[in-house]
């Protein structure tokens, strides 16, 4: 192993690049991106970690759990609302395919207006637990009910800004290399956003409501 | 307001208030004096030399690696001093307050810190140490070396790795400024669940823990992206993955660590601030909160972080090994995968910090076991290591020294760790100072590499070497330092001294808590040497000028470029033939072709938005920590509205012609035969075990 034998005829050997080697930028930022994307699975599943500790009986400390409040046809509806904006943008996608701007925005709209639904009946959920007296602090239990559901509501938030951030770019800037590569690193986004959903649907709404 | 704040509250300053400024602190009020005339002096001498402009254009707004490379490690040297007087106050305390009869002044019974001072420094003490000297100081490097040794220009992200930097000093920033206004956290650097809760920690220092954390969390996380996209999509063609420089292998092994796990802190983190702020009840005592989660969740990072910190220090071990034995690294491809393995069984060891939480004698031992597998992959570095040195033609200069002792040191430091890695005596010494003995031997480890890879990599960056009398005179001490603090600390551990001391009781302590003072001292020393030996080396620069290849028998690519390396790196990207690939064009006779024509390349421009969102998040920091509301808001708004006014303007970057570039390409090759070739070394194969090549010194004087 302490030798490394040699295989290339130094005297024919390539030393410089001459080549003209394009840098693919977007794909060098979707790869970033999926980097960050992953961190970002790892936020959840620590969360999901902290759920998991504290969703016992004894981690109510005898105040409200899920299965008293959690209506899983009401968060039904956001899956489906938060699905269809992910359909939606996957059309805006298969329009840029076809370099159709007004095709892809109205999928972007589309997608907006569906993941707006979603958070506005989050908000609507949230207040009515807020007006039965469950908040965060009402015990540990419920502190990691709220925090994981909300901390995917952020999320959400923050992907609609961009959404709308990004219907602006398109519009003004059209499709250049730096607005495609954006479109397809939030598509990551988004959809990584929903396959989260899955879980927080099943684990934390489904399994709350049965348990 | 969710949770009961003691103390005031305004809308417009939050918590902050005259009385939180410690003027009447017989330490704290003098030091501030002296910070603000220090700064002064500073600040006057740019005005006065007029480098405000420099200073903004080439170094504030910079996107340059290198550049910013060197910042991080200005920051890490800094708070690595800070750290290390924090140390010293922690020996002196514990020399002076030992017995009933011992005296105290400044208002301490015994010694002069308060328990409540003493607290905090040794919390900013661990935490600087570890997340402010060591982090950015190998994220420094990192920076630095990576791109120029997989043969890139740049970052992947040039604008995110200024991002990461100044969010770093932001987080540098804050914990700075908590010792002038408010107070630190004093339950130690990683705390408690539930004494950081609000009813028995109602003070800020929490909060600037808290923040601090959060800060350098999201900024070592940019960071990590950043390293691991380079690795993946800016090599040179041809360099395989069998081919990348080992430092690289480390530094992706380390990065891969960083992003994973500094998640888990960021949420352990987040809930901590959601009990403090929120009034939610994750780690409270009753309530249905559980306190181990708390201990749980930040271990699961803190361990692999501790690997995050030693990965890159063996990058840097194996790179300096090779050069100064002038052989290969004897079995790459088991370094590599010793990485990798380490890597990986970082995630499975986090219990071994609480076997004593008593979660069963099948739990301990899975995680026992899982420890000691560590032993494996670093015994396989070890060994490597030493049959790089075996049958070498060895230099003992200072960084070689580094090098070494740093090996010494992983002997005790992984040693020791394998006796904790058995419960039965991890439960004997348990928070004893043999453990902060033991962990400071393992962090020693990675300053010793660091300041050999200063020493060795000081030349490329700046065009000049170090001085050796004073690096070598600075070495001795550090290490008698380092044996006298530490060997007296294993002892003590088995006495039974538990850490965290501000008051000792046993008198029988006495003489080797003085050996200890006596360490420290002779640490002092070496710290001044440190100070000499920039001071000299700056300058006599003239004499040390360095060519491209500052040490004759380096072997990776940052060698093949110029010292100090240009802003665009390689002028014309080089391909790269074979793993060690200066050392085989220097074998063959070629390492000195140059390309034949230079292209037109493509650069980023800088940017002031950077260093203006890390200043936000400075000021998001401290808004937070003192609860200025209507502070929070403008700062994080205004951090959103920057990055969406930034996407949408883009940079469009710059072009150099190749003309341009010829004519800086030709300048520095005439710099360079300026400088004398002291080193005169021609290959000669043969001579070291395993037919491996080594270069022969020809003495032309002779």
């Amino acid at each position: 192993m302490s030798s490394h034998a040699s295989t290339v005829d130094p005297k024919k050997a390539e030393l410089w690049d001459t080549h003209h080697h394009s840098h693919d930028v977007i794909s060098t930022r979707t790869l970033g991106y999926f980097l960050y994307l992953l961190s970002d699975g790892m936020l959840f599943a620590t969360l999901f970690a902290a759920y998991g500790v504290l969703s016992y009986q004894h981690s109510y400390f005898g105040g409200p759990t899920p299965a008293e409040f959690v209506k899983p046809w009401y968060t039904f509806a956001q899956t489906i609302a938060l699905f269809l904006s992910v359909l939606a943008y996957g059309f805006g996608m298969n329009a840029l395919k076809h370099k159709n701007k007004s095709g892809l925005i109205n999928g972007m709209l589309a997608a907006f207006v569906l993941g707006v639904v979603f958070l506005v009946l989050d908000i609507h959920d949230m207040s009515h637990l807020y007006s039965m007296g469950i908040t965060l602090a009402s015990s540990g239990g419920m502190s990691a009910f709220m925090v994981l559901t909300q901390v995917h509501a952020t999320h959400i938030f923050f992907g609609l800004i961009w959404i709308l951030v990004m219907i602006a770019q398109v519009m003004t800037k059209g499709f250049t290399e730096e607005t495609v590569g954006r479109l397809l690193t939030l598509r990551m986004f988004w959809h990584l956003q929903a396959v989260i959903w899955v879980f927080v649907y099943i684990f934390v709404y489904l399994w709350g409501y049965i348990s | 307001m969710l949770v009961d704040l003691p103390g005031g509250w305004s809308p417009l300053l939050g918590r902050l208030a005259w009385s939180q400024i410690p003027y009447a602190n017989p330490i704290l009020a003098p030091l501030f004096v002296a910070v603000v005339i220090g700064a002064i002096i500073i600040l006057g001498l740019i005005t006065y030399y007029g480098k405000w402009t420099y200073l903004w254009k080439e170094w504030l707004t910079t996107v340059d690696h290198k550049k910013l490379g060197v910042m991080y490690i200005i920051i890490g040297l800094v708070m690595l001093f800070r750290g290390f007087i924090d140390g010293l106050m922690i020996r002196t305390q514990q020399v002076w307050a030992v017995g009933p009869h011992s005296s105290g002044v400044f208002g301490s019974l015994h010694g002069y810190l308060t328990p409540f001072h003493f607290g905090q420094v040794y919390s900013a003490h661990g935490l600087i140490m570890i997340l402010l000297a060591a982090t950015p100081l190998l994220v420094g490097f990192m920076n630095i070396i990576v791109p120029i040794q997989v043969g890139a220009r740049d970052m992947a992200y040039p604008y995110l790795n200024a991002l990461g930097l100044w969010i770093t000093a932001a987080a540098a920033a804050l914990i700075m400024i908590s010792l002038f206004v408010g107070d630190f956290a004093h339950n130690g650097w990683f705390e408690y669940a539930p004494i950081f809760e609000m009813q028995y920690s109602p003070g800020v220092g929490v909060d600037y823990w808290m923040w601090t954390l959060q800060l350098l969390a999201l900024g070592t996380t940019l960071g990590g992206i950043n390293i691991l996209a380079t690795i993946i999509k800016m090599r040179a063609p041809g360099m395989t993955w069998g081919k990348l420089p080992i430092f690289v292998w480390a530094s992706l092994a380390s990065n891969v660590i960083a992003l994973t796990s500094f998640p888990a802190l960021q949420v352990a983190l987040a809930l901590v601030a959601a009990d403090r702020y929120l009034g939610a009840h994750f780690f409270t005592a009753g309530m249905g909160g559980n306190l181990m989660l708390y201990t749980n969740l930040f271990w699961i990072w803190g361990h692999p972080e501790v690997y995050f910190v030693i990965l890159p220090a063996f990058g840097m071990m194996s790179e300096i090994f090779p050069t100064f034995s002038e052989k290969p690294l004897f079995g790459y491809m088991t370094m590599v995968l010793a990485s990798m393995a380490i890597a990986g069984v970082s995630w499975l060891v986090w219990l071994h910090h609480f076997f004593t939480m008593g979660a069963g004698p099948y739990v301990n031992t899975a995680f026992s076991v899982a420890t000691m597998l560590v032993g494996i992959p670093t015994g396989v570095k070890v060994f490597n290591w030493a049959f790089t040195m075996y049958r070498g033609r060895l230099t003992f200069n200072a960084a070689m020294l580094w090098a070494i002792g740093a090996l010494f040191l992983l002997l005790v430091g992984g040693l020791t760790g394998m006796m904790l890695a058995i419960p039965a005596i991890n439960y004997m010494v348990h928070n004893s100072v043999f453990v902060v003995a033991h962990f400071h031997s393992m962090l020693l480890v990675i300053v010793y590499a660091v300041f050999g890879s200063v020493l060795y990599w000081f030349p490329k960056v700046f065009g000049f070497k170090l001085d050796e009398f004073w690096a070598k005179t600075m070495f001795w001490l550090f290490s008698a330092g380092t044996v006298l603090v530490f060997v007296p600390m294993y002892m003590l551990g088995f006495m039974g001294m538990t850490r965290r001391l501000e008051y000792v009781f046993n008198t029988a302590w006495q003489p080797y808590l003085d050996v200890m003072e006596l360490g420290i001292v002779v640490y002092t020393l070496s710290v001044l040497a440190f100070i000499v030996l920039l001071y000299v080396s700056v300058r006599d620069h003239a004499k040390n000028r360095v060519g491209a290849d500052a040490w004759g028998t380096s072997r990776s690519l940052e060698w093949l470029t110029h010292s100090p390396v240009p802003f665009y790196n390689f002028a014309v990207l080089p391909h790269v033939n074979e793993r060690d690939e200066l050392a085989w064009r220097r074998e063959h006779g070629i390492d000195h072709v140059r390309p034949e024509h230079y292209d037109d390349i493509h650069m980023p421009n800088n940017t002031g938005v950077a260093i203006i969102i890390g200043a936000l998040t400075f000021v998001l920091g401290f808004a937070l920590t003192w609860r200025i509301w209507w502070l929070c808001i403008v700062a994080l708004l205004a951090i959103i509205v920057l990055m969406i006014i930034r996407s949408f303007r883009g940079d469009p970057g710059y072009i150099i012609t190749g003309a341009e570039l010829q004519r800086m390409e030709e300048e520095a090759y005439r710099r360079e035969a300026q400088i004398a070739d002291s080193h005169h070394i021609h290959p000669v194969s043969g001579g070291v075990v395993g037919n491996a090549m080594a270069y022969q010194r020809n003495d032309s004087s002779k």
